[in-house]
């Protein structure tokens, strides 16, 4: 195959494993977006290569470049925490939308109003 | 040898995440609703950032990883803005 870092055995090894582990995780999300029946279904497949799947390749990737420049080197982390921080806003903003529209639209399988807030 | 390895797992890995993008361009084409589409258009956002990190892995240097960290902040506005859009007609209020 054409041209890769030359690591060592035992990091090409951990980090083969985890780009790969990450990659098989963001294509099952995928799958299931495309699957899954109704748009509140779908709604959740994708957060699977939102953070287990970048998590595995942000880390397969700091521990190549670590080793690569026999230094710590973890901008990667720049990437995890802003993918930590937007996915739940994103998908809540869209959740909330598409349930407004829904009601607008007067659909019979979306409740009807949101449910009172309990005492703690 | 350990460099055939990287190699070729990095290549398997952009295959599945080539696989991945499609899954999620083929709900953004098909999407019965738009809401779908701005979900497809989201999760192709997310699996374009992370087949740039694999690249970045390949070539050894670190330009790729400015372009995948600002794919990631381009993704998250333009979905927070299609979102609003969806909501209220108008996205700034």
């Amino acid at each position: 195959m054409s041209a890769a870092p030359d690591l060592p055995l035992w990091a090409a090894l951990l980090v083969s494993a985890l780009i790969v582990g990450g990659a098989l995780v963001t294509l099952i999300g995928s799958i299931g977006l495309w699957r899954l029946p109704d748009f509140y279904a779908r709604l959740h497949a994708p957060s699977l290569g939102a953070t287990l799947g970048t998590g595995a390749i942000l880390i397969g990737s700091m521990i190549c470049f670590s080793v690569l420049r026999s230094r710590p080197l973890v901008h990667e982390v720049l990437i995890a925490i802003f993918i930590t921080i937007t996915t739940p806003v994103t998908l809540m903003l869209l959740a909330r939308a598409s349930l407004y529209r829904d009601r607008v639209e007067g659909r019979t399988d979306v409740p009807a109003e949101d449910p009172e807030p309990t005492e703690p | 040898m350990s460099a055939m390895i990287l190699g070729w797992s990095i290549t398997a890995a952009q295959v599945l995440l080539g696989f991945a993008m499609a899954c999620a361009a083929l709900r953004f084409i098909r999407g019965p609703r738009a809401q779908d589409r701005i979900i497809g258009l989201d999760t192709f956002y997310v699996n374009a950032m992370l087949m740039l990190i694999t690249i970045g892995i390949r070539s050894g240097g670190t330009l790729y990883f400015e372009a995948a960290l600002i794919i990631g902040l381009l993704g998250f506005v333009g979905t927070v803005a299609l979102a609003k859009f969806l909501m209220r007609g108008e996205v700034i209020e």
